[in-house]
């Protein structure tokens, strides 16, 4: 096994224990949310919170992203190795490195900020400086793989389009530089210094500008990974060509445009920053529902042809002729269901007169359950049944527990999410440890859906479970299948379109957010709030 | 570019269009637009200050207007009670001395991120009397589920 190969299987190993802690975390915070339930304290309810945040969107999304990327542009260039493989180990070792340092401060509870770590609430500066060198450590991974396709390019294929997936991922790591321009800011310019008390104040809504500029973004960096899956791995499993190549392009290409300059979507409620900023990040939020939307048409579009090559019939009866007794088939065609509810509950989430009703209530997580919590987490977990096998010649063991545990996801995320977007639109706040208010009786009616959403997590967890048991029964059971005859690489023997231009797509997102940013920004920083002092959370 | 695919298209752009409409006429036309003011103060000098130093309701036109000054603070709402008539306008504003809160009128789409440093004004009115719950919806430390307020909501005179 090649060195790049073992490393890609230790990101997908690291990614599962962070998947096992996230879920057990999540899972006890939905009980102690029911009304009479006390399991913890409040002070430990929100360090699992925060331990649950941070293990699930970042750690777990980070390494599995890092390994399924190294996978795909490997195998689509029909490379052995990436540009430097000792670049790529050290990559790993940095994002490991800033796990380690963030997660003890995390666990003794000296930062109890959650993921979000508004200021003034301080963690110990442990926690931001281990998120800055997570951060650093993608920023080298993501320069490593941008080095390999450069020299791929130099070889004998300076005139022909990059495969889609290497597409694919080129257009996540574009978008990953921009969007942590924002967080490496907020850390390097106002957080470090400020808990290590170098500075005496901090302005919030600074903070939150340039955080929320990083952190709409973010979300896409998990979900372009699962859309690549959705348009390489989904047509190849399905033995059928993508519907459309082009406009899967279309699709990467307009969310390099549209990710970043839209944060203001989650700061409707911030005072500072001006309506109609507030309503421009509006219309670029609903422009990056397009991307989704043809998404939609494209994947539905394959699937049907693949379904009627089976010999599926009818309007919708081709449904049934699909592979649904595929684990990896049925986890990324569920993720795609779910995503679908997740698009349109975000279409609520992005302009404000909707959102004065939900803003930071249970819908939130509700929302963000199915998008990163389904469309990504489920996808990712079908797409390790399919790589696992191939990346270490072992079969898939206990396929029928593999599809059972694809089933209870759907089911408890129906349960979970459901329940959490009624409870957001009945007013129930997210993030609460306890969400009775003395009995107040406006919360009567969240009571039956509270011990829904617990009801929900108690099975989410127990799907995790399942697929931590299928992994280990594979990754454990000797090696029988054969040296994997790697995968023909279909290297397209087209010349670069207009599409292909990423240099100038990225040119015209960096104005797009200089458009959006720019003067929001100056007027914060000119209107010269004093700032506040921090408030130690321990 | 296949037919159905161009048709679908056209319904995506047409729906999105549509949405953005309907979103700035509520918010540039009908008085929905989200708070924007933009004053600043220091967190730690709300006690000196007039308006946040004894927080209350004033009436300002009886019946009609109203403004209703508020502290938000870890974990409580300073004052813990307030009463406005029904269908009256209300001008809140709202300040904290410590870290970031969330205040939200349960049941209402009336909603606001308090932001140490900032004076976060919204406008709004109350059409049905009753007795509402405001919340804190912004984690705000192992006490933040306590935070919480009661709004009174009276018969209007008129």
């Amino acid at each position: 096994m090649s060195r790049e190969n073992r490393l890609i299987i230790a990101g997908f190993l690291v990614s599962y224990a962070a998947l096992a802690a996230g879920a057990l975390f999540g899972m006890l915070q939905v009980i102690e949310r029911i009304p009479g339930v006390k399991l913890v304290s409040s002070e430990l309810y929100y360090r699992a919170l925060t331990a649950h945040g941070v293990l699930l969107a970042l750690v777990f999304t980070t390494f599995f992203i890092m390994s399924l990327a190294t996978y795909v542009v490997t195998r689509e260039l029909g490379l052995r190795e990436t540009y430097s493989t000792r670049l790529n180990i050290l990559s790993y070792a940095l994002v490991g490195a800033g796990t380690l340092m963030a997660a003890v401060p995390i666990l003794a509870g000296k930062a109890n900020v959650l993921y979000t770590f508004y200021p003034p609430m301080k963690a110990s500066p442990l926690f931001y400086i281990g998120a800055t060198v997570l951060v650093i450590g993608t920023w080298l991974f993501g320069a490593n793989l941008l080095l390999t396709v450069r020299k791929w390019r130099r070889g004998r294929n300076a005139s022909v389009k990059l495969p889609l997936g290497v597409f694919g991922v080129v257009c996540t790591l574009i978008i990953w530089y921009i969007a942590t321009l924002g967080v490496a800011a907020e850390m390097l310019l106002q957080l470090i210094p400020w808990s290590l008390g170098l500075v005496d104040r901090i302005d919030p809504l600074l903070a939150r500008n340039l955080f929320w500029y990083f952190g709409h973004p973010l979300v896409y960096f998990w979900l372009l990974p699962a859309y690549i899956v959705w348009y390489t791995v989904l047509p190849r499993l399905l033995g059928v060509r993508i519907f459309s190549d082009f406009l899967a392009r279309v699709v990467f290409v307009l969310f390099i445009l549209f990710s970043t300059p839209v944060g203001y979507h989650h700061q409707f409620m911030d005072p500072g920053i001006k309506a109609a900023w507030k309503y421009l990040h509006t219309v670029t939020t609903f422009a990056v529902f397009l991307p989704s939307l043809i998404t939609a048409f494209t994947v539905a579009a394959t699937m049907e042809m693949a379904a009627k090559r089976r010999g599926g019939r009818g309007l919708f009866g081709w449904v049934a002729a699909l592979p649904w007794r595929d684990p990896a088939f049925s986890a990324i065609a569920l993720a795609m269901i779910l995503f679908a509810f997740g698009g349109a509950g975000g279409a609520v989430n992005a302009g404000n007169n909707l959102n004065y009703v939900v803003h930071n209530t249970a819908w939130v997580p509700g929302h963000l359950h199915l998008t990163v919590g389904s469309a990504v987490a489920l996808t990712f977990m079908g797409v390790s049944y399919l790589l696992l096998p191939v990346l270490t010649r072992r079969p898939l063991r206990s396929r029928r527990l593999a599809l059972a545990q694809v089933w209870l996801w759907g089911a408890g995320m129906l349960l979970f999410s459901g329940s959490m977007h009624v409870l957001g639109v009945l007013g129930s706040p997210r993030r609460t440890y306890d969400v009775t208010f003395g009995g107040h009786p406006a919360t009567q009616d969240w009571t039956p859906l509270l011990a829904a959403a617990g009801a929900g997590g108690v099975l989410l967890f127990l799907s995790v479970l399942l697929f931590l048991y299928v992994v280990a029964r594979t990754l454990t059971a000797p090696a029988e299948l054969e040296a994997q005859a790697e995968p023909e690489v279909q290297v397209p023997a087209v010349p670069p379109g207009m599409v292909d231009n990423l240099k100038l797509f990225t040119a015209i997102a960096l104005m797009l957010v200089l458009v959006a940013y720019t003067l929001p920004t100056l007027e914060i920083l000119s209107m010269g709030s004093p700032g506040a002092p921090p408030v130690p959370m321990d | 570019m296949n037919r159905y695919e161009r048709a679908w298209l056209f319904f995506a752009v047409l729906m999105v269009v549509a949405f953005l409409g309907i979103i700035a006429y509520f918010n540039f036309a009908a008085g929905l637009k989200p708070p924007q003011e933009a004053e600043v103060i220091d967190p730690l000098t709300l006690s000196t200050d007039e308006r946040f130093s004894s927080p209350r309701v004033v009436e300002v036109v009886p019946g009609e207007e109203y403004e209703v000054y508020m502290v938000a603070r870890m974990w409580s709402y300073y004052p813990r009670e307030i009463e406005v008539p029904a269908g009256a306008k209300v001008r809140f504003y709202l300040a904290s001395p410590d870290v970031q809160h969330g205040f939200h009128v349960v049941g209402t789409n009336v909603q606001a991120n308090v932001i140490p440093g900032y004076v976060t004004v919204i406008d709004t009115s109350f059409a049905r009397a009753g007795e509402y719950l405001i919340v804190c919806n912004e984690y705000c430390g192992k006490g933040h589920h306590f935070m919480k307020a009661r709004l009174i909501v009276t018969e209007g005179e008129r």
